[in-house]
């Protein structure tokens, strides 16, 4: 019994010293997060650019990814598009873009556009001549009646198999794969004729 | 947990008969501890000229006896020479136990002739060295599938975790030569880290009872026992050596044992597996290689009166996952669940690419025993454990060769025991235990943590009883108090900590606000008290009835109440639950075993009700940029667990066996009226055995391993929206795949090749038909079939 009165005291004396004599652990900001793929579509022709973006500043945190689309597409027109991938959870937002075209082989983005909008073709080679997607080009069709609305879903895939059955023309179906991103926005097409 | 200094003795259980001088006696020899055969032990009839040793199956005849009383004088390496009268009227048959010495017998409950126990009134089984040698290139969990009633719950190949009556992980307790393994058991993904070469032999206790252990061990508890030194002056050693086809494996063990009679002794094993990529019977498993290396020494003092050793041990463990199966997204499962073969294959490679784990396990342990005149034993112990483990995933940029996940879990523990045996029909043991481990998940991985840091101190005490009441009953009881106090650090997403309502429930708890994230530091304190009652009954000499009822608690692990995030590999967020209350459990078991010459049986029934049984349900789902995600959250609910197993030997002559193990098990969610997720289904594995001693102790064995569909699930199946394909799709994620019958061939021979070795040679061919199939209980199911057909070749040598 006294050694177990004295087994306590040695228990209790550890147990308070292992609750106050730790440093707090750091924060860890993760930095390979993506929270924001922002897509840039400008008018080949001359105009304003229309800029949507798909932004989840809590990753996997349970928070909504917010949807913004700056403005409406016109309708039989040729748009350069370009992709930026963001992690602003840092400050300044640290550009994963770079990182992607630095290992353009492991990454493809697919684009899945509604047909009546348009069609979507790459513009841009990682060093085998197969596709990456940061650059594309985007025609948009002539509706018969505007507006019209549909789906484009973005999907950035890491380590895809780059080389199976239609992955080079952008069917997503063999890529395999891990997806990173997967962003849909809704488009519409409405302007003056 | 003193089982492991001992010295021999041996022992005598027999009866006999009358005739002329055509009366044969024999025997067979089996050792105390762990009931495993004895070869080459040497018998002699004193006053005759008659000697013979025991065979491999540790059997032994002399024939042309005469009505007489002999006296059998039994040796064996490392045993005090022993003499037993037999009075000899007729045939004679027998089964002797070898021990190494009286103490011996206070430190395992002796119940029965043949068999040494842990507990007394719980169904246990025993892996000899002679069954884990076949599996010097497997793991824990293949080698203890042999025992019917458990099974294991797979990551792929190589991380296979043994799985009690349905119990898993946390819920088991795995002891390695007196150290309860403390190596972040609580995930499916992570194997104990042991090397099954340095085991002398494993019990597995089925339940909760074994209060000298664990008071949570919900499930049971994994002994492994380490090799006895003996008090003679000797040198020997083993090594064993395979090759296998499948994965291009190779692996070696190696063990050196030194003895000396005036109490010193010093034993050494070291063993190596190398194994390249899996082949399933159509494709290879890309990235399924692994490697393995483990050391451990063990060196010290015993005498009657005290003792004392020290024990180090190193387990290495790197594997691969089967690349395929690493995915980012609900749309990659849905991919790989409706793809017939893994989308990503590749050649044969010994490479063991990202995604990988390699984890790192120190034992060091010292023990001291002193004995005290007409009162018992004292051992006291110290053990230290550092378990690091690192998991690497796929990443991109700067932090491609930066593990994901870096835990390092260091663990110190004071145990101390005293066994009051001075009375021979009470035997009282009582011990304590004070440990203190700290978690460290390290920073520089980048990745927020998966596990939070913490402290932990726990305290207990147990008393054991075992009372000999008389021939044909003895009682055992127990009782347990643990307490454990927790002290965590963790970071929590903002927007985690208010969807989870803790910003309401718990705003005290905040001792940081980073922002976009929280510190919080819950300081958890859980009391666990446990009792065990049982009764052991001979029917006869040759049955006996088992009966117990154990009452334990388990604490939420560390997970279930922390977890908060994205699990990469089943592409869900899985959340725990701070306010869970501890899981507690009720069983009752019952067991009947007949142990007869040429028939053994053993039944074992249960009803094991665990209370605020925790585990993952789907709940819903969560939108990320990542695509959408379900969401699983740990639950409580009531839940019972309720089977049988049944496993039994029949010898035809004594050439021929036959044996059969099957077991059932129903796993039932009172609250949801469901089935409980993860269930061995039911599983029958019939062989038949052909030894030949004459031919150099040829023995073949041919097995046929049934196991069933599971009928009985959860049906977990949800409709995910795919934007790619712009459609909803059914996720099937719980339909179990079909049964499969497998058929295993085992081939083995002595080769006499030197005076002073022995050698034995194995060939063994696994999954003969190479049959395609997939396993309920291997997570990896959905990306890949199991591995198809093995040959593998072992030769095994003893100096």
């Amino acid at each position: 019994m006294k050694h177990m009165t004295k087994l306590l005291a040695i228990i209790f004396t550890i147990t308070v010293l292992s609750a106050c004599s730790d440093n707090d652990p750091d924060v860890i900001n993760e930095e390979e997060l993506i929270t924001t793929l922002r897509v840039t579509l400008t008018p080949q022709v001359g105009g304003s650019a229309i800029t949507l973006e798909y932004q989840d500043l809590d990753g996997d945190g349970p928070n909504e990814p917010v949807v913004s689309v700056s403005g409406d597409l016109r309708s039989n027109t040729v748009y350069d598009g370009s992709i930026e991938v963001l992690n602003e959870t840092e400050d300044p937002a640290e550009d994963i873009t770079a990182e992607i075209r630095e290992e353009d082989e492991e990454h493809q983005f697919f684009f899945s556009l509604a047909p009546e909008i348009g069609s979507i073709t790459y513009d841009d080679e990682d060093s085998n001549n197969n596709p990456i997607g940061l650059s594309f080009e985007m025609t948009t069709i002539s509706p018969f009646a505007t507006p019209v609305s549909g789906t484009l879903v973005i999907t950035l895939r890491h380590e895809p198999n780059k080389t199976a059955t239609g992955v080079q023309d952008g069917d997503i179906t063999n890529a395999g794969g891990e997806t990173d991103i997967s962003a849909t926005f809704t488009v519409t097409i409405d302007n003056p004729r | 947990m003193k089982n492991y200094i001992a010295v021999f003795f041996c022992l005598i259980v027999s009866y006999g008969f009358s005739q002329d001088c055509t009366y044969t006696l024999q025997g067979k020899i089996i050792d105390f501890h762990d009931g495993s055969i004895i070869e080459g032990a040497t018998v002699y009839l004193k006053n005759t000229q008659k000697f013979t040793a025991t065979n491999a199956t540790g059997k032994f005849s002399f024939t042309n006896l005469c009505e007489s009383s002999y006296v059998l004088v039994i040796s064996h390496i490392g045993c005090k020479t022993m003499e037993r009268e037999i009075n000899l009227k007729t045939d004679f048959y027998g089964t002797f136990t070898l021990e190494h010495h009286s103490e011996e017998l206070e430190e395992v409950t002796v119940v029965g002739k043949s068999t040494s126990k842990k507990s007394n009134s719980l169904a246990e089984a025993r892996l000899s060295k002679k069954t884990l040698e076949r599996y010097s290139s497997g793991s824990l969990g293949d080698a203890l599938k042999e025992v019917s009633g458990v099974s294991s719950i797979n990551t792929g190949n190589a991380i296979v975790k043994p799985m009690i009556h349905g119990l898993h992980s946390s819920r088991i307790v795995i002891v390695n030569n007196g150290v309860r393994l403390q190596d972040q058991e609580w995930g499916i993904e992570h194997a104990p880290n042991v090397d099954i070469n340095s085991a002398e032999s494993i019990s597995v206790i089925k339940g909760a009872g074994a209060l000298a252990y664990a008071s949570d061990a919900v499930g049971g508890a994994i002994v492994l026992n380490a090799k006895k030194p003996v008090l003679v002056d000797s040198l020997y050693g083993k090594t064993l050596m395979g090759f296998q086809d499948n994965g291009r494996a190779y692996n070696i063990s190696s063990s050196l044992t030194k003895n000396y009679a005036n109490g010193w002794f010093f034993q050494t094993n070291g063993s190596y597996k190398r194994f390249g990529d899996y082949k399933a019977p159509d494709y290879y498993l890309t990235n399924t290689g692994s490697e393995s290396y483990a050391f451990s020494l063990e060196g010290g003092f015993k005498s009657f009166e005290r003792g004392w050793n020290i024990f180090v041990s190193s387990v290495h463990n790197e594997i691969g996952i089967l690349r395929a199966s690493h995915i980012g997204a609900i749309q990659d499962l849905v991919n790989a669940i409706n793809a017939p073969e893994p989308l990503i294959q590749d050649e044969f490679s010994y490479q063991i690419n990202f995604p990988k784990q390699e984890v790192n396990h120190l034992i060091l342990k010292a023990q001291y025993y002193q004995r005290f005149e007409s009162l018992g034993k004292l051992t006291v112990q110290y053990d230290f454990q550092e378990n690091n483990r690192l998991e690497f995933d796929r990443r991109r940029g700067d932090n491609r060769f930066k593990p994901a996940v870096d835990l390092n879990l260091t663990t110190h523990s004071f145990t101390s025991d005293f066994l009051f045996d001075s009375n021979n029909d009470w035997k009282i043991k009582t011990g304590g235990l004070f440990r203190f481990q700290k978690n460290f998940p390290d920073p520089a991985t980048e990745v927020r943590r998966l596990i939070p840091d913490y402290n932990k101190v726990e305290v207990g005490f147990y008393t054991t009883v075992k009372h000999q009441f008389s021939d044909n009953w003895s009682f055992d009881a127990g009782f347990r108090y643990d307490f454990a106090f927790n002290n965590v650090k963790k970071f929590y997403l903002t927007s985690r900590w208010e969807t989870l309502g803790y910003d309401v429930l718990f705003p005290h708890l905040i001792i940081r606000d980073e922002g976009t994230q929280v510190l919080v530091n819950p300081k958890l304190t859980f009391h666990n008290v446990a009792f065990s009652a049982g009764a052991v009954h001979n029917l006869t000499d040759t049955e006996k009835i088992l009966v117990n009822y154990t009452y334990a608690k388990r604490p939420p692990n560390i997970s279930e109440l922390f977890s908060d995030g994205l699990h990469h590999a089943a592409a869900r967020i899985e959340l725990g639950d701070l306010q869970f209350e501890p899981e507690s459990s009720n069983r009752f078991s019952l067991s009947y075993q007949v142990q007869k010459n040429k028939f053994s049986l053993e039944a074992d029934g249960y009803v094991n009700s665990i209370n605020n049984y925790i585990f993952l349900m789907p709940t819903g789902a969560e939108q990320t940029i990542r695509g959408s995600f379900p969401v699983w959250n740990y639950r409580q609910v009531n839940a019972i667990f309720a089977g049988i197993d049944l496993s039994t030997e029949f010898l035809f002559s004594d050439n021929w066996k036959y044996t059969m193990r099957t077991s059932y098990i129903y796993g039932q969610d009172k609250k949801n009226n469901i089935p409980i997720i993860d269930m061995p289904p039911f599983q029958i594995r019939n062989s038949i055995g052909y030894t030949n001693k004459k031919w150099s102790n040829f023995s073949s064995t041919i097995e046929s391993e049934w196991i069933g569909k599971q009928t009985r699930f959860p049906n977990f199946n949800f409709l995910q929206y795919i934007p790619e394909l712009d459609r909803e799709v059914l996720v099937d994620i719980s339909t179990p795949p079909n049964a499969y019958h497998l058929v295993h061939l085992r081939n083995s021979i002595n080769l006499n090749w030197f005076t002073k070795t022995n050698t034995k040679l194995s060939f063994n061919i696994q999954n003969i038909f190479n049959t395609s199939y997939r396993n309920y209980l291997n997570r990896l199911r959905y990306f890949a079939n199991e591995v198809g057909r093995t040959f593998q070749i072992q030769l095994k040598i003893t100096y």
